[in-house]
């Protein structure tokens, strides 16, 4: 009987989840590149602190990727020189959104909230837009206030959306219009070295959301081996004084 | 040793050896709530040493500063000022600053690195007033043979321009000094010395 | 050194006996049924999680501060600016699903062996108090790192309250202390979480304890103990609670702490479940997340609050399905009336009642987290139940036979074919 119970309780994990919004591409990160993290520190810091801060995120922090204060200093700080300031810009909220219609968002903790597949990808969609504000539309956010700042490297490409034939299913997976990205100009990284790029600076994004994570999986490699040694321990003193009992 | 006693003993020993694992895994889950009380990252931050500006401060005109939250006088020495430290000496309490009260570099006679220029902190080492800056010619209010230095209005400390107190001053000990060093002739960063004594 | 330490608790013991007489009442004498099963491991763990909940609490407490300008940041300092910060703020995360984790299976247990069937309704009572007092130190714990789903969550949950007829709006504004979740809101719900309803928590604590002792624990035969004695007056399928149960929770107590730190240290967030992804956006009164879901522990009951239709142009029945769907647990003792307690001795009745109420339970549960829009659509028509929505035609159905669980009892309990029950445990 408590084995059909326990049977019976995956059913519900069996239902799968309807997929919201366009599929998302993998974002091919190694939270222990360290190379990688800091390319994409240089990327964050000369292309997107100028509108977005990251006002939780200590630049002295950045010797997790390893770097020394000197070279954040010399590198990656244009504002202040005090490397245990944070990631502070000086447009307000209020100009933010004067010249935006919305404030650009802090983005300590955007590798969090969207996460590293939604970052990849969107950083890849951006297409041009004559009806939109800024010249610029994307595919993951629709109608987004951001222009496409990293234009000059990847490029300037349109989507196209042909109608394609209705395949069959209730809409979410199946048979949605068929979309062709067209490269218009090109930028100074290809599409495998832009791709790269922007991997890199999402490696970043998510490193930044939550910088302790590396050091969270040692500690509990060590933590777990320690309740292993304990548990054996323990459990030979249980059955020594269980011994006793019928 | 009878089945019992042997039963005891391995149960014994068993209790001992959990609790030794026990404790010893209590002790490292303690540390990082033992650690959260250390000043964190921000507050390190906000107490990161600060650069000064010597050049903009006058030949016997002092500027205050904040570090830590605590007052730091730059006061630029005269040469009549560095006389008058020289003769203030049989009415201090520890002319010598034989207290542990300033770096290595800070152990002489003026109390500083270069002679011309004072750094220390100013807050009474009594019970903590910010003492007020009077000079040589205030002797009105300090007396005729007063050489020039610093009171503190809540109990009536003072000190010469080194900062040693007086005999007779409420205050134990010299005023602090922080740990400095030049960047260049102009400028200072208090709160640091990291090129030693 | 042992005769020093024996001669200073025989100092203390002169002149504070209670030390020793309540360690004795109620862990070196107090005896417990020796035949105890995995499910009886979650009491003690459930009085480990408050302990750990506790201690991480205190220390979070010294560096939040719980103003709504101020209170996302300080969560931050304390990830990132407060040494070893973000161990305590994880620790107190995951033992905020753990608790719940714990608290289910412990009354699980309960309804396996029936151990709030006479004469412990009064543990049980005091149990199911706990329990709601933890469903609230849930809530107004959530409201703390004031993100979007904090925030949401809470618009939501104290709106609920305004559907009461008559007294809703008002006591919702009462709730809030403003017209809409802010600022005095968060302090007011700081103050019930760190000091008020722990304080409450404590208290049923020691009284769901100590009823338990003074009527004896159940065991997985639902054997009375108390009934054979031995020569020395203590129950013959007995065993002290110290040592045989403190050692045994200390092994429980190793295993659950692997896996909480396992959680912990790789995966805090659980897939999102745990920490939302949503709450790591500050709170912004003026922009509705797409999808506002409670946190996993109470999504069974926020699944029956939706798939109760409005009725009479209001949700407060909703609202009153979901209040009756928890304060149900308060009538168990009552509306089950076998004279059997423990499952192993019941009849098929019972024995599919409450496994179709676990799956139930479970599906309701999941429901909860998704978009009623998750199974999609019936291609035809609205058919009974009326709904096109698949999942909330699933809710709906779950919900009338969650609440037959409960109301159906005493007619199945009673003509449940019950096997005869042994006089003393089986191990």
């Amino acid at each position: 009987m408590k084995r059909l119970i326990a049977i019976l309780a995956f059913v519900p994990l069996l239902a799968l989840a309807s997929e919201e919004g366009p599929a998302l591409d993998r974002a091919p990160i190694d939270p222990r590149d360290l190379v990688s993290l800091q390319a994409g520190a240089r990327t964050f810091v000369n292309y997107c602190l100028s509108c977005h801060s990251a006002h939780y995120m200590r630049y002295n922090r950045l010797e997790d990727l390893g770097l020394t204060d000197a070279q954040v200093r010399d590198n990656l700080m244009f504002a202040s020189d005090k490397t245990g300031d944070t990631m502070t810009v000086a447009m307000s909220e209020a100009q933010g959104k004067a010249w935006f219609g919305v404030a650009p968002p802090d983005l300590s903790l955007v590798g969090r909230s969207r996460g590293a597949d939604w970052l990849y990808t969107y950083l890849r969609s951006f297409y041009r837009d004559e009806k939109s504000a800024t010249g610029w539309n994307n595919m993951v956010f629709p109608n987004v206030a951001m222009p496409n700042v990293l234009w000059s490297l990847q490029g300037v490409r349109t989507l196209e959306t042909a109608e394609a034939n209705k395949g069959g299913g209730e809409g979410e997976h199946g048979g949605g219009p068929e979309q062709h990205w067209t490269q218009l100009a090109p930028g100074t990284m290809g599409a495998v070295e832009y791709d790269r790029t922007v991997r890199d600076l999402v490696n970043f994004l998510v490193y930044m959301g939550e910088p302790s994570a590396q050091s969270s999986k040692a500690i509990g490699i060590v933590v777990l081996f320690v309740l292993s040694v304990l548990f054996v321990l323990a459990y030979a003193m249980k059955a020594a004084f269980w011994k006793d009992v019928r | 040793m009878s089945e019992q006693q042997k039963v005891d003993k391995t149960r014994r020993n068993l209790v001992v050896a959990t609790s030794l694992a026990g404790g010893a895994a209590s002790v490292g889950a303690a540390v990082p709530f033992v650690a959260s009380l250390w000043p964190s990252e921000r507050t390190k931050a906000a107490g990161a040493p600060i650069r000064v500006d010597t050049s903009t401060i006058a030949e016997g005109e002092m500027k205050v500063f904040a570090w830590r939250g605590k007052p730091v006088w730059v006061l630029k020495r005269t040469p009549e000022m560095l006389d008058a430290i020289k003769r203030a000496d049989p009415r201090l309490s520890d002319p010598k600053s034989e207290v542990d009260h300033q770096p290595d570099y800070a152990q002489n006679e003026y109390r500083s690195r270069k002679p011309d220029l004072f750094v220390v902190v100013g807050i009474c080492t009594h019970l903590g007033c910010s003492p007020k800056e009077k000079p040589i010619s205030d002797k009105a209010e300090m007396g005729a043979d007063w050489l020039g230095g610093f009171y503190c209005p809540c109990h009536g400390s003072k000190f010469d321009l080194a900062g040693r107190v007086y005999k007779g001053s409420p205050a134990p000990t010299n005023l602090v000094v922080p740990p400095y060093e030049y960047l260049s002739d102009s400028t200072l960063l208090i709160g640091s010395d990291t090129k030693g004594a | 050194m042992a005769s020093r330490l024996m001669a200073l608790w025989d100092w203390f013991d002169a002149r504070m006996p209670t030390v020793g007489q309540e360690w004795r009442k109620h862990a070196a004498e107090y005896y417990a049924p020796k035949n105890f099963n995995f499910w009886y491991y979650f009491g003690a763990l459930s009085l480990l999680v408050l302990v750990i909940q506790i201690v991480s609490g205190i220390f979070l407490t010294m560096n939040y501060k719980p103003d709504a300008a101020l209170a996302f940041g300080s969560v931050e300092y304390i990830m990132r600016d407060v040494a070893g910060g973000w161990i305590i703020r994880y620790i107190h995360s995951t033992g905020a699903s753990a608790f719940f984790i714990v608290v289910y299976l412990h009354m699980f247990r309960g309804l396996l062996y029936g151990s709030y069937k006479e004469p412990r309704e009064l543990v049980w009572i005091f149990g199911v108090l706990i329990y709601l007092s933890l469903m609230g130190e849930a809530f107004f714990g959530y409201l703390l790192p004031w993100g979007q789903m904090s925030y949401w969550g809470a618009q939501v949950i104290v709106n609920l309250f305004g559907t009461i007829p008559f007294v809703g709006p008002d006591l919702a504004l009462w709730i809030r202390g403003d017209y809409v979740v802010s600022d005095v809101t968060l302090n007011r719900f700081f103050a019930m979480h760190v000091i008020a309803l722990p304080l409450v928590l404590l208290g049923l604590v020691v009284a769901h304890i100590l009823a338990l002792h003074d009527v004896g624990s159940n065991n997985p035969d639902g054997v009375e103990i108390k009934k054979h004695k031995g020569p020395n007056g203590k129950p013959l399928d007995g065993i002290p609670f110290h040592p045989y149960y403190t050692v045994k929770d200390t092994v429980g107590a190793v295993v659950f702490l692997a896996i909480f730190c396992a959680v912990l240290f790789f995966t805090p967030e659980m897939g999102g479940y745990f920490l939302e992804a949503n709450n790591f956006i500050p709170a912004d009164a003026l922009k509705t997340p797409a999808h506002i879901a409670p946190v996993w522990y109470f999504t069974p009951y926020y699944s029956i609050l939706r798939a109760v239709p409005p009725l009479f142009n209001s949700q407060f029945p909703g609202v009153l399905a979901m209040g009756v769907a928890v304060l149900v647990f308060f009538l168990l003792p009552w509306l089950d009336r076998s004279p059997v307690k423990s499952i192993r001795y019941r009849g098929p009745y019972w024995k599919a009642a409450l496994a179709v109420f676990a799956v139930v339970f479970l599906i309701l549960g999941y429901l909860g987290v998704k978009p009623t829009t998750v199974w999609g659509q019936f291609g035809f028509d609205a058919f009974f139940l009326d709904t096109k929505d698949r999942a909330t035609w699933v809710a709906r159905v779950c919900t009338i036979i969650y609440f037959g669980f409960f109301f159906l009892m005493p007619w199945y309990t009673a003509r449940d074919k019950v096997k005869p029950v042994p006089d003393r445990v089986t191990m």
